[in-house]
């Protein structure tokens, strides 16, 4: 099939606005991420028309994958209306004629995101692609990236668990909240990007199959459905995702929809007071819609 | 008594090195700088054997080549030739033929080295306990209470305050990160440590604490020990057997005692005298 056969006429991009070439090469790369789970394969990142740490890592990703009957979603610090999300969902609808775009989560085939994994548990017929500021997590120990190599290698991730040792010593807990070094099958220690821990053990034998896009770094790496994904931790010390309980020991619900099994965004209201509310706008939506649901049937 | 270490022609140049490397350099040659092609032949076709519990020391003048010597045996450098095997229970490792995990196993869980600059065996970003932590948790020990039970039995024993346990040892004195090294070279129970002039440059009181602390470790442990030092004071003291080297060469060996009472060769009997 001809690849320009996609394009409208006017339209001066070719479908998915990176060329076929491109294309061909970030899904080579991500073949070969599929196949080394945890594993980051350089690929060559393409310069995209907005700034680097928009998201053009995830967004290549995204364009390489998307097909003429897609239907893809955007979120962006869990909500699809943020500023970035729309512009992100505007530039794929516009070089992707034919595409249709969604913020349900149930409905989409691909999503694209930033900071967090739907609440939603997602199934084998969608993908997500999580964009990634940061691809290596051994950064933070080691600054040379022939070494960092050769520590993935050998899967020695002593001195990343000395931090996690010292974070103990420190604070009395493990105190990393975003970007929390999970192990892939066994072998490979990722930066699951910036996602809260409540959604690392989404991670976790997921249904769905989980693509990492870094533009600027230029690695792409998987986990595949079905795979083994551990946050590193100690046998005594075992991870725990964030603790959402008031001073009773209540868990908070949400202000809006009541949904108590959520991860919270905290607010300050006009009064000072503190307000929580699902940071997955589209959960959210969701819980609310039941709710009235419920409440408009007898009882 | 069980062999432990068994190092056959053990040589290494910097370099590109050229056919007359070797006749150009060493003792006779009162060199260890290649004339025609400008390599450092740092050690050439040094053997040795060492035995279970058994303390062996290197001794030599600065440059001689002592520290390759553990550096190669310790995976910090390859060498250009030569052989090493250690044999563990009823294991034995060809050193040099393991690939690059297996070295890293055997330096991690069977070997222990301290270094005559305590930046090069600690991480003075990380605390005195964070140190020995790393080197268990690369063992694989992966219970906190565990693992900070067993850093602090090991700073006890080596005699750094607990209470500096959580503290980075870049604000310790220098006989404290000492303590420090052998602590974490000593977390795994190895049976074969390196000690590379590990009290050079400290007070006189402290480096004697020090090397008795070694000692009592070889008593209670039987860890075999090579030792390197251009101090013939900490050679008399803690070694059985000694080897001395000159310009990368070994030009003696024999029980540390004979070769302190009747050295042979003739610069060893100037090395000897000059401690007098
Ligand atoms: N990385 C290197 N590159 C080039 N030459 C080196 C290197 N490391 C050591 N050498 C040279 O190899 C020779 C032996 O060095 P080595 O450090 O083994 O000596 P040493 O006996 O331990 O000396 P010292 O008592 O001063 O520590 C020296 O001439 C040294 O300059
Ligand atoms: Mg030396
Ligand atoms: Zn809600
Ligand atoms: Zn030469």
């Amino acid at each position: 099939m001809n690849a320009m056969s996609h394009n409208q006429a006017g339209n001066a991009y070719n479908f998915g606005f990176l060329d076929e070439y491109a294309k061909k090469e970030v899904r080579r790369a991500i073949l070969k991420a599929i196949a080394i789970p945890g594993y980051q394969v350089p690929y060559a990142s393409r310069e995209m028309p907005m700034g680097r740490g928009f998201g053009t890592g995830g967004l290549q990703l995204t364009l390489s994958l998307i097909g003429p009957n897609e239907v893809v979603k955007v979120i962006d610090q869990g909500s699809d209306d943020s500023v970035n999300a729309v512009n992100l969902r505007r530039f794929i609808e516009m070089t992707c004629p034919g595409v249709s775009t969604t913020t349900a989560t149930a409905e989409c085939t691909l999503i694209q995101s930033r900071h967090r994994i739907p609440e939603l548990p997602l199934t084998a017929r969608q993908i997500l692609v999580l964009q990634v500021p940061y691809p290596d997590p051994l950064v933070v120990v080691e600054p040379s990236e022939d070494k960092r190599k050769t520590m993935h290698g050998e899967a020695d991730y002593s001195r990343l668990l000395v931090k996690l040792y010292e974070d103990i010593v420190k604070f009395g807990e493990i105190t990393i909240s975003h970007r929390y070094p999970t192990r892939i099958n066994g072998h490979y220690v990722i930066d699951p990007s910036p996602i809260p821990r409540w959604d690392v053990p989404k991670l976790n034998d997921s249904a769905a199959l989980i693509l990492f896009g870094a533009g600027r770094e230029k690695k792409i790496y998987a986990v595949p459905p079905h795979t083994k994904a551990e946050p590193l931790a100690f046998s005594d010390v075992p991870f725990r995702v964030e603790d959402f309980r008031d001073e009773q020991g209540r868990r908070r619900a949400c202000a809006r929809c009541g949904c108590v099994d959520s991860f919270l965004d905290e607010f300050v209201t006009d009064s000072g007071s503190k307000t929580y509310q699902c940071s997955d706008s589209d959960w959210c939506d969701m819980q609310l819609s039941k709710a009235r649901q419920t409440q408009g049937e007898p009882a | 008594m069980n062999k432990i270490l068994e190092v056959r022609g053990l040589s290494k140049i910097y370099g590109p090195g050229c056919p007359q490397c070797l006749e150009s350099t060493g003792p006779e040659a009162d060199t260890n700088l290649c004339p025609h092609c400008g390599s450092v032949v740092a050690i050439h076709d040094v053997s040795f054997d060492l035995f279970e519990g058994e303390i062996l020391g290197v001794m030599g003048e600065s440059g001689s080549g002592k520290s390759t010597v553990v550096k190669t045996l310790y995976f910090d450098q390859a060498p250009s030739s030569g052989e090493a095997i250690f044999f563990d229970n009823d294991r034995q490792y060809d050193l040099f033929s393991l690939n690059a995990a297996q070295q890293r196993w055997l330096r991690n869980h069977r070997f222990g080295m301290v270094y005559q600059n305590p930046n090069l065996g600690l991480n003075f970003n990380i605390s005195a306990g964070g140190n020995i932590a790393e080197r268990l948790l690369m063992s694989d020990l992966m219970d906190y209470g565990a693992i900070r039970e067993r850093a602090k039995a090991l700073l006890a024993r080596t005699e750094v305050l607990l209470s500096r346990v959580d503290d980075l040892p870049k604000h310790f004195s220098g006989g404290m990160q000492q303590r420090v090294q052998i602590a974490k070279a000593l977390a795994t129970q190895p049976p074969l440590l390196f000690l590379d002039e590990v009290t050079t440059g400290l007070d006189l009181s402290v480096q004697a604490r020090i090397l008795d602390l070694i000692l009592e470790i070889q008593q209670e442990l039987k860890t075999a020990m090579v030792v390197v030092t251009h101090d013939l004071g900490v050679i008399r003291l803690l070694t059985g057997r000694a080897i001395v080297m000159k310009y990368g060469r070994v030009i003696e060996t024999g029980l540390t005692d004979q070769i302190l009472e009747d050295p042979q060769h003739a610069y060893t009997q100037r090395l000897v005298a000059s401690a007098l």
